[in-house]
């Protein structure tokens, strides 16, 4: 999914990515456990972002739409963006969300699925040599998170808090 | 609490049928286990979640400016009970036993806690079984949304204890 859009705001659902360029921002609202990946490239200011739900996709069935995984949806916004004229090797990254929502007192794997989100994004980031410039992740905290792409800035929005600039 | 509605319901949609990503609202998640394993998510208003606490800790009406500890344990209270009608109900009408763990409560934004809620829950397709009821009180302007959420497997047992599966 990729859009060469001048002066808009685009936003990303669950599960999917989305790649622009020049005077744009890119939105993903409400980031609980998935984890929100911002990638931007200076020279060319191309950004990339996408909203993955689940760590890896070898873990879990129903796996018809790679968007849902980090180790999926990661290279498919990075290789859309080099596609589209980015360098590679400059491509820099800002990651957010990640967080533990609910304080259950149970036994229950799934329910640190915002840390594995985490875990699985930077080890995504990893294999394919994205540098990974900052990150607001983990606590409690619902996030909604903003790339401007002329700038590479990635603003988070929660509730009952200041904007927090990345 | 009206008439319940089901239905297969892709993620993004199933936020809107409560209200937008950023909304503020409460959450409280109850694991139910029994012949038919689910997740029951009872989701209120952020502001009727405020009135709800003034009216059970006896203050006037917007006196609850901030959600502490007596605040939150209200919260999960209320869901717990009408959690406990709810499935009650909802045991009479399928013949099927539920049995509740303890709730667990998020505050925050919609997006954020419905999404973890159902991806903690086992919920990793896009689409997402919702029987649905909707808890309104003009008099006391409250306004609330329970999901049930069955497991894998336990959609049959409940479709076939009310006699729409062979």
């Amino acid at each position: 999914m990729a859009a060469l859009l001048e002066g808009t705001e685009i936003k990303v659902g669950i599960a999917q990515w989305w790649v622009a360029r020049g005077n744009t921002r890119i939105v993903t609202l409400g980031l609980g456990s998935c984890v929100g990946i911002a990638l931007w490239e200076a020279g060319t200011r191309t950004g990339g972002l996408a909203h993955i739900m689940l760590p890896e996709s070898a873990n879990f069935p129903d796996r018809n739409n790679p968007g849902k995984f980090a180790d999926t949806a990661i290279p498919l916004t990075f290789q859309e963006m080099v596609k589209t004229g980015a360098r590679a090797g400059a491509i820099v990254a800002k990651i957010a969300g990640g967080a533990q929502m609910f304080n259950f007192t149970g036994k229950n794997g799934m329910l640190n699925i915002g840390q594995r989100n985490v875990e699985a994004t930077k080890q995504a980031l990893e294999r394919l040599k994205i540098k990974l410039l900052a990150e607001h992740t983990g606590g409690n905290l619902g996030r909604t998170m903003i790339l401007d792409v002329a700038t590479g800035q990635v603003t988070i929005r929660t509730l009952g808090h200041p904007l927090i600039y990345l | 609490m009206s008439v319940p509605r089901a239905g297969l319901v892709p993620f993004d949609e199933i936020v809107h049928l409560v209200g937008n990503e950023e909304d503020l609202v409460a959450c409280v998640d109850t694991r139910v286990t029994g012949p038919a394993p689910a997740c029951v998510l009872f989701i209120l208003q952020g502001d009727s979640a405020y009135y709800l606490v003034d009216m059970l800790l006896g203050r006037q009406s917007g006196e609850t400016t901030e959600m502490g500890e007596m605040e939150r344990s209200t919260l999960t209270e209320v869901g717990n009970i009408l959690t406990g009608s709810f499935l009650a109900a909802f045991a009479q009408m399928t013949q099927l036993k539920f049995i509740p763990e303890v709730p667990a409560l998020a505050l925050d934004m919609l997006g954020a806690v419905l999404t973890t809620a159902l991806i903690s829950s086992g919920y990793f397709s896009e689409q997402v079984l919702v029987i649905e009821t909707t808890l309104f009180n003009e008099h006391d302007s409250i306004s609330g949304h329970f999901f049930l959420v069955p497991q894998e497997g336990a959609l049959k047992t409940i479709l076939k204890a009310v006699g729409l599966s062979s």
